[in-house]
């Protein structure tokens, strides 16, 4: 699996693109098993860098989103409510929100899709 | 997303882990074994589709870390008696019944299948997870009895084939009249030239199914394995997980120990009353639940399902609708083939009325959620 360059990556496993989408990777979505469940943030709400936004679950288990940056929720991907295995059949296409990013810069310490990759070879070594 | 729980170095194995590990198995620690939790989607499986092959046509699972104790000799069945609560003295040659060893108090050691298998000679199926708390239970608890003991857990590996489509997978393998075999049943034949092998018709996913015990050497067990798969390949059988029998068991209510059924969960509360007969001789427990008959029931298991979006997890709580805590989840999942979100629970009596409302509380909010009628499920009857 290839990891898109357009985005910055987090050690937890989530996305973020320059405009302020965020996602699960397509190792999480694989991780977790058959996605059955997303909640997520109102519109308006504020969401800090490392702290959890949402949840996902699957059928065997739930687990949190941690926020890629800080800034605002600007939109919500509604279709995920009713068809949650869209992030299954593609994680990096499914954004799960739209933030507006506070402070350009957080993204600057985040992974580039390379280091990702890197990262995800060397946890599942283990 | 969290990172995955790390491993402890001690887990247990069975003669399949390379299999599993090479056909790309996600692993799950359980139990202190190193199981398959679900099978990769690039060969159909997932939690999702190995749960809807046992429902529809079959699924082949690695149950190896279950546990067997055989009890033999001329007190054989007197020691049974004893030590479980279910009457085995209504065990014809070959038949299996469900049971459980019970503590004094009533509580349960763990559930367990008796299958009689000689005229004095008894085969108790056990949980992984308690495996050598079982088998010395047993043996320290029967040794007034004319019998011996042995723990025979790490001699088999043990296959499921689950399923409508279970017999007649199975059927090609073997020499052995599969159809002469009833539910809760055994028979022995040759099994992929295998002889005398054991299979039950028994299992754990509320389906027909049946439970073959070969040798447990990697050898041969990876060749009946494959041999299982191969021959299920018209049915469209795929290899399942710990995830598709965890949620196929709790689609028939079937219960899990340390969920359901546990050392401070009595025979009652359970609702296990048809798997015990009180009017049997004495055995451990008896004593403890007859009183508890007579003082009425603290809390009782339910079947909940979800009416608002949610879902209930294991050990979430459960409130009334103005909000103060009754009772607790004690197994919670999406049903892949019923398509609701359900749960099993213990409230008290008073809560436990078909169609009552109650509330889950999950991540901090009560969601709406339904006292239903159980089995959730039940396996459609044969014409």
């Amino acid at each position: 699996m290839s990891y898109p360059n357009d985005r910055k990556y987090t050690k937890e496993h989530e996305w973020i693109t320059s405009d302020g989408k965020i996602g699960i990777t397509n190792h999480a979505q694989d991780s977790l098993g058959d996605i059955v469940f997303v909640e997520l943030p109102k519109v308006g709400t504020e969401v800090s860098v490392g702290k959890t936004f949402g949840t996902v679950e699957s059928v065997k288990a739930v687990s949190d989103l941690y926020a890629p940056a800080s800034g605002t929720v600007a939109e919500v991907n509604a279709d995920l409510a009713t068809a949650p295995e869209n992030v299954n059949k593609d994680a990096h296409g499914s954004w799960m929100v739209k933030i507006k990013i506070k402070d350009p810069a957080e993204l600057n310490a985040l992974l580039s899709a390379a280091d990702y990759e890197k990262f995800v070879a060397e946890e599942g070594a283990h | 997303m969290s990172a995955a729980p790390v491993i402890p170095p001690t887990v247990r194995k069975t003669a399949l882990n390379a299999v599993h590990r090479q056909m790309g198995a996600k692993m799950v620690e359980f139990n202190g074994w190193d199981m398959p939790v679900e099978y990769p989607a690039s060969i159909g499986c997932g939690i999702v589709n190995e749960h809807i092959a046992v429902r529809t046509g079959v699924g082949i699972f690695d149950v190896s870390h279950m546990g067997d104790i055989r009890l033999a000799g001329p007190g054989a069945l007197a020691a049974v008696q004893h030590i479980s609560m279910n009457d085995a003295s209504r065990l014809a040659l070959g038949q299996a019944q469900y049971s459980a060893l019970l503590y004094p108090q009533g509580t349960f050691v763990d559930d367990v299948i008796v299958h009689r298998l000689g005229e004095d000679e008894y085969l108790l199926v056990i949980n992984a997870g308690t495996r050598e708390k079982d088998f010395n239970w047993v043996r320290d608890n029967t040794r007034q009895f004319d019998c011996k003991v042995e723990h025979l857990s790490d001699d088999f590996t043990q296959i499921a084939i689950q399923g409508p489509k279970g017999v007649n997978l199975l059927q090609k393998l073997t020499d052995a009249d599969l159809s002469a075999v009833k539910f809760y049943w055994v028979t022995r034949g040759t099994v992929c030239g295998l002889k005398n092998v054991l299979m039950g018709r028994t299992g754990y996913t509320a389906e027909d199914g049946f439970e073959i015990y070969i040798p447990s050497d990697e050898a041969t067990s990876a060749r009946v394995w494959y041999a299982v798969l191969d021959a299920g390949k018209e049915f469209g059988a795929v290899p399942c997980g710990l995830g598709a029998r965890n949620t196929l068991r709790l689609e028939g209510k079937l219960p899990l120990y340390g969920h359901e059924i546990s050392d401070t969960i009595n025979v009652w509360e359970a609702g296990l009353d048809r798997f015990i007969k009180m009017e049997k001789a004495e055995f451990i427990g008896r004593d403890a639940l007859e009183k508890a008959r007579g003082q009425g029931l603290k809390r009782t298991l339910v079947g909940l399902e979800m009416v608002d979006r949610g879902i209930a997890r294991d050990g979430y709580r459960v409130l009334d609708m103005s909000g103060g805590e009754i009772g607790h989840v004690t197994s919670g999942s999406p049903a892949p083939f019923l398509k609701k979100n359900i749960a099993l629970a213990y409230v008290p009596p008073s809560q436990a009325e078909i169609g009552n409302t109650v509330q889950v509380e999950i991540r901090g909010q009560g969601v709406k959620a339904q006292v239903v009628p159980t089995p959730f499920y039940k396996r459609p009857k044969k014409s």
